[in-house]
């Protein structure tokens, strides 16, 4: 029996292998360099103009520079990674122009690598050796810690710890790929071996052959690779990134965006391949309704339903969509996803058009996001001309394209009904449901709306299997999260956690906790259409129903860490007037009733608010839930409701005592000087705007309450912290 | 069938031509192939960004243009135009500067940013500065939030910012306005 798609993926497969074999980047000397939006604009690319004149003037062919995506470690852009083959690969952190002429000759050349810029740098010396152990935080195994037993015993030989590194990785996914019962599960880098490891015995083990001796210890290696292999190979000492599960994200910053070699070369196009070669869409839609893969746009519903839903239509003309209208302020993962590993979300969006029946597909991306656009254009290019997308695709005879449509600036696109009016070319307002768009959709016709990521993690179910995922994540819902990890963070980022993992482990394990000391006051998630969770709560696991119950939601991942400096009152005024902006005014509910409560907040915050208007917000904020037409005026007084149900002394303070406690609404504040600590340096007085400040040098200062304007220019220049926010 | 008035010649093809003058020759192109393909309609958006990237701003006159020749209502291509934020219907400044307004900037400080970039160019947010150099607008999330606050200016990302930064910045784009200025009359004699 012919088999044309297994052939048709095979000598493809074979023809890349050579063509990366040939480049032999296994044994050359490889830069690094992010290439993203976020690189970009952080200087990315006059750093690889640098590292190619260096390169060229030292005339080495050994050297190459390779490009990848984006991380999603935003505040240490560029990043700049060095990979030398047999070490552990290093990462450097906000690279310029200079630090490349010093990483150049100092590392790259010389050997030695510039430790005081290493991302992250916690150590001097650069370790021989890591092992990380995982430690899922939902896998709770028996017995003690054996991280904690390898330390000890690394100690008791006198084994520095600058030499081997030992440290706690989230969960790789391995358990669950063998189907055993929980162990744990150690990566040895630079070899990138995986052990499995259930005792005391096998830490002696690996301890005298592998440390001290150097040589694997095959007994207890596994066979399975974890998804994020590749991934942990390069970012691995980072705790930033060992502690998340990449699945989503396990090409970013690995890959070329633009090179489909890359991608096959990493496995890209097998579960497409074997899904075409099965030819059974049934077993596509089995396998994501085991994996409870949940819609990652904020929705939650499950794929595999909503997939059947479509493939139960009679109407056999029917689209699949990629919803990449990322609108909600603060949230990014979307275009990184996009921008990073284009080839994926189009691998995912072939497999579900084969899945549901569909023809025709479409990505809705917004038009702020030009790279993102320019890659997947690329990426989709790239595809037909290999025969991966267009008539008779990998020889299956199944027939699908796919077509890229702008959006142009309207948050209200994201809501499926609005989106599907976009691409017809009209005004984006949506229409009543139902009919759902699995019913009547684009043109009349079923139509399958999902997320990007949702699209990013098809391939990955469908090579590792539906149950693999669905033990990653809870009951549930299965697999890993990411989250745009934002505000007053330490490290702001992509974060991908399975779901279930608690929200202070984001925040404080993986984010490193609130930025400049302050103490966390609440997170928030799910952008204007989400709420609040208060500190006390940050031991929740992060999943759906959890999130909802506390009065947010899940949204599409969005995640904004607020600390004590921050006004619940003014951040809820922010969503509301971003909803209020954005509603599109068809439906009254939703366009009066986001104005009015914008009102209502604005007078609290200038100090005109009444105890009455509590009653106010809460009444008119459900009356705009229950009755609008869509999600946007749906969701859009969550953040009103939560601020008042886990804020609502806040409230109170500002409309009883004329009080912000955060010191944020500028119409309850005065700036003070105090005469005591106040030496008289004249500095506020000439960064007035208006001139309100008088003095003479040398002697304390006045502000003249009634000129003042607030604008807090004189508390910032102040270096004595003579000047009282009150 | 009678005629509904006196007229008797077909003046389309004057129309026609009138209209296609107005536009440069790829977006006739594209509107074109469009024409022969299925759902001409709805490639209405994808038309209207080719015409704001090449002319800054959408004018009447390109709206009509637009609308004649896909053969769509001018009032739907109106009301397209003017329900989506990205279009503009006024000509804007030589950069225009987007201030970020997402959360992530918001809790950073960008409403400090805006404060003092309205002061410094002494114009209101959707406005265009006397010598046509700068226009002031804000957005919601240009996605950089691990650089908050921060500032578009043409496709350049600025961050995260000072208040204090601002006139620099500024100044920076001022220089780069006149050098082109030189170039331009250099390139002229």
């Amino acid at each position: 029996m012919p088999l044309p798609v297994r052939d048709f993926y095979r000598s493809m497969a074979d023809r890349i292998g050579r063509t990366l074999a040939d480049r032999d980047l296994g044994n050359k000397i490889l830069i690094q360099v992010g290439s993203a939006t976020c690189e970009h604009a952080a200087g990315s690319q006059s750093v690889t103009e640098e590292f190619v004149r260096h390169i060229r003037a030292s005339g080495r062919k050994d050297i190459v520079i390779h490009r990848t995506g984006c991380t999603g470690r935003c505040s240490r852009e560029p990043i700049v990674g060095i990979q030398v083959a047999g070490q552990i690969p290093v990462k450097y952190e906000r690279v310029n122009r200079d630090l490349v002429h010093r990483i150049f000759t100092e590392h790259i050349q010389g050997g030695a690598p510039v430790m005081k810029h290493v991302l992250d740098h916690t150590t001097e010396v650069l370790p021989e050796r890591e092992f990380l152990f995982c430690e899922g935080s939902r896998c709770q195994r028996p017995g003690p810690n054996l991280r904690d037993r390898f330390i000890a015993l690394l100690e008791t030989r006198g084994i520095e710890p600058h030499r081997v590194h030992v440290a706690a990785a989230s969960c790789f996914g391995v358990c669950s790929l063998s189907g055993d019962a929980p162990a744990t599960y150690v990566l040895a880098r630079p070899e990138k071996v995986i052990y499995r490891v259930n005792g005391e015995e096998d830490l002696l083990a690996i301890l005298a052959d592998h440390v001290v001796g150097g040589q694997v210890v095959e007994r207890l290696r596994v066979q399975e690779e974890p998804i994020a292999l590749e991934f942990l190979e390069r970012y691995g000492d980072v705790a930033f990134f060992n502690r998340q599960s990449r699945i989503a994200l396990r090409n970013a910053g690995v890959v070329d965006p633009e090179s489909l070699d890359e991608y096959v070369g990493l496995d890209g196009f097998k579960a497409l391949a074997t899904t075409l070669e099965r030819h059974e869409p049934e077993w596509v839609i089995s396998e994501l309704t085991k994996a409870r893969l949940r819609g990652r746009g904020g929705g939650g519903f499950l794929t595999g339903t909503k997939w059947t839903l479509a493939r139960k239509q009679v109407d056999a003309t029917r689209f699949i969509i990629c919803n990449g209208d990322e609108g909600d302020p603060g949230a990014f993962m979307d275009r990184s996803m996009l921008e990073s590993d284009p080839f994926n979300i189009v691998e995912g969006m072939i497999i579900g058009g084969f899945a549901i029946g569909a023809q025709k597909g479409f990505f809705y991306i917004r038009a702020e996001y030009p790279l993102a656009i320019r890659r997947i254009q690329h990426a989709i290019d790239t595809c037909r001309a290999n025969g991966l997308l267009g008539q008779d695709i990998m020889g299956s005879g199944f027939d699908f394209d796919l077509e890229i449509r702008l959006g142009a600036g309207a948050f209200v696109c994201g809501e499926e009904t609005a989106l599907i009016r976009s691409i017809e070319g009209e005004r984006g307002q949506p229409k009543v449901r139902p009919p759902y768009p699995t019913d009547r959709g684009l043109w009349g016709h079923p139509t399958v709306i999902n997320n990007v990521e949702t699209f990013a993690n098809i391939s990955a179910i469908l090579r590792y299997g539906g149950d693999w995922y669905a033990r990653i994540g809870t009951e549930k819902s299965g697999g890993t999260k990411v989250f745009a990890l934002a505000g007053k963070v330490r490290h702001t980022g992509l974060v991908e956690v399975p779901l279930g993992t608690t929200l202070s482990r984001v925040v404080n394990d993986i984010g490193g906790g609130v930025s400049g000391g302050k103490q966390l006051k609440a997170i928030q998630t799910g952008g204007p259409a989400g709420g609040f969770i208060p500190a006390s709560m940050q031991d929740m696991e992060v999943d759906f129903e959890p999130l909802q119950k506390a009065g947010s939601i899940m949204g599409s991942g969005g995640m904004i860490v607020l600390s004590e400096d921050d006004c619940m009152v003014d951040i809820a005024k922010f969503y509301m007037a971003f909803s209020q902006e954005e509603s599109c005014g068809k439906c009254t509910p939703c366009r009066e009733g986001t104005t009015r409560i914008l009102e209502i907040l604005e007078r609290i915050t200038q100090g005109k608010g009444e105890l009455a208007d509590l009653d106010k917000l809460d009444r008119l904020s459900r009356l705009c839930q229950r009755t609008s037409l869509c999600g946007l005026g749906r969701a859009a007084p969550n953040p009103v409701l939560s601020s008042l149900k886990h804020f609502r002394e806040e409230f109170l303070a500002h409309i009883q005592d004329k009080h912000c406690p955060a010191k944020k609404c500028v119409a309850l504040i005065r700036y003070e000087i105090n005469p005591e600590k106040c030496i008289g340096c004249t500095i506020c007085d000439r960064n007035c705007p208006v001139e309100c400040i008088t003095g003479a040098r040398k002697e304390a200062h006045v502000i003249d309450q009634a000129a003042c304007i607030k604008c807090g220019n004189c508390f910032d220049v102040c270096k004595f912290a003579a000047i009282d926010r009150v | 069938m009678s005629a509904c008035c006196h007229c008797t010649h077909d003046n389309w093809p004057e129309l026609e031509r009138g209209y296609r003058a107005m536009l440069p020759e790829p977006i006739l192109a594209f509107i074109d192939e469009n024409r022969q393909r299925e759902r001409n309609e709805s490639m209405l958006i994808a038309t209207l960004h080719m015409v704001q990237a090449h002319f800054g701003h959408l004018g009447p006159g390109h709206l009509e243009a637009v609308a004649q020749l896909m053969q769509i209502p001018l009032a739907k291509v109106t009301g397209v135009a003017t329900f989506y934020h990205y279009f503009r219907l006024q000509p804007r400044g030589k950069y225009l500067i987007n201030v970020c307004l997402g959360t992530a900037c918001y809790v950073k400080g960008a409403e400090k940013i805006a404060q003092k970039l309205t002061d410094e160019l002494g114009i209101r947010f959707g406005e265009t500065s006397k010598d046509g150099v700068f226009s002031l607008e804000s957005t919601r999330c240009v996605g950089t939030c691990g650089l908050a606050p921060v500032v578009m200016i043409g496709d350049e990302v600025h961050g995260p910012l000072t208040p204090s930064q601002v006139p620099a910045l500024l100044e920076s784009y001022l220089a780069r306005a006149a050098e082109d200025l030189v170039g331009e009359s250099a390139a002229n004699r």
